[in-house]
């Protein structure tokens, strides 16, 4: 039965690296866990009929999400440090461990878990994007315009936060993160953006 | 066809995963990828179920979720940076000043 071979490929592999990323110690090979994870949690959303998702989740998530992390990750050159892990770490796994038996026994014990495992009837006749079109801009068109300003104010919220500050002579500046002086006219109109809609508010 | 309880299985020990993470670790960008791994998990979930009942529902919720990813991850990162200028580190050990 390939299908459930994929299947079998493609969740031990995701909670592999999944597993990767939470436990090696440097931060680039846990990035590169974190895409080898979106990858394969990727191939489980084709495995589940939902063609739209999978290719959401690795342009957005493997092409931008991650990108970010590694720029930011070369831009803060840091240090391997050698105590990785909390000093509770055996109190953290102990609990990590309770709560996954915790879930794993109301999921056995619930009522639906007997329906869960009937196998699913075919898809719709409908394309996956067309019926995710239809229902985001028909159903849920309140929530898209949400989703927007949120976005919104994250991307506000961002550049606010990371805007460099001015140079103060007083101040120890920190020299890791300079700012190249090509650069330095579009943070200025950045930031001028920014406070007018500040103002505004 | 698999079975969809597979699917849950794989989701809960991948959210158990993060957490652990969130909870083990003391860099402050790997705390955001086990927050990352959870909210992967819980696009799992809401996937699979979305095939099982033939609603797609789950499926426009996981685009949501996505995008509240995305936005948490450019200010999260913004904090990081901004924590960096400030202390040199991002081990979250050290980021103390709030502690009374």
């Amino acid at each position: 039965m390939p299908q459930l071979l994929f299947f079998f490929y493609f969740g031990g592999m995701a909670i592999f690296s999944s597993i990767l990323t939470v436990g090696l110690r440097s931060p680039i090979y846990c990035t590169i866990a974190l895409l080898s994870t979106f990858l394969h949690v990727a191939g489980l959303f084709i495995l589940l009929h939902a063609e739209f998702i999978a290719a959401i989740q690795i342009i957005i998530y493997a092409g931008a999400v991650l990108v970010l992390y590694l720029f930011v990750l070369m831009l803060l050159n840091l240090k391997t440090s050698e105590t990785f892990v909390h000093k509770q770490v055996w109190v953290a796994l102990f609990f990590g461990i309770v709560i996954l038996g915790e879930i794993l026994l109301a999921l056995f014990r619930s009522p639906l878990f007997e329906e869960m495992k009937t196998v699913p009837s075919p898809l719709p006749s409908v394309g996956n994007t067309e019926a995710i079109g239809l229902s985001l801009f028909n159903q849920y068109i309140l929530q898209f315009e949400m989703v927007g300003i949120i976005l919104l104010g994250g991307i506000i919220g961002a550049l606010v936060l990371a805007k460099q500050p001015r140079p103060n002579p007083t101040e120890k500046t920190n020299g890791s993160l300079p700012a190249p002086p090509s650069t330095e006219p579009v943070e200025q109109e950045a930031s001028v953006e920014v406070g007018s809609i500040r103002q505004n508010d | 066809m698999v079975p969809i309880s597979y699917y849950v299985i794989v989701s809960t020990v991948m959210f158990v995963v993060g957490l652990v993470g969130v909870l083990v670790r003391r860099n402050f960008l790997i705390i955001l990828y086990g927050i990352e791994l959870m909210l992967n998990a819980a696009n799992l979930n809401l996937v699979a179920f979305s095939h099982h009942f033939q609603a797609v529902d789950g499926q426009v919720l996981t685009l949501f979720t996505i995008t509240i990813a995305a936005g948490e991850a450019a200010v999260g990162l913004a904090i990081i940076i901004v924590l960096f200028r400030k202390k040199a580190t991002t081990n979250v050990d050290e980021i103390n000043s709030l502690r009374w």
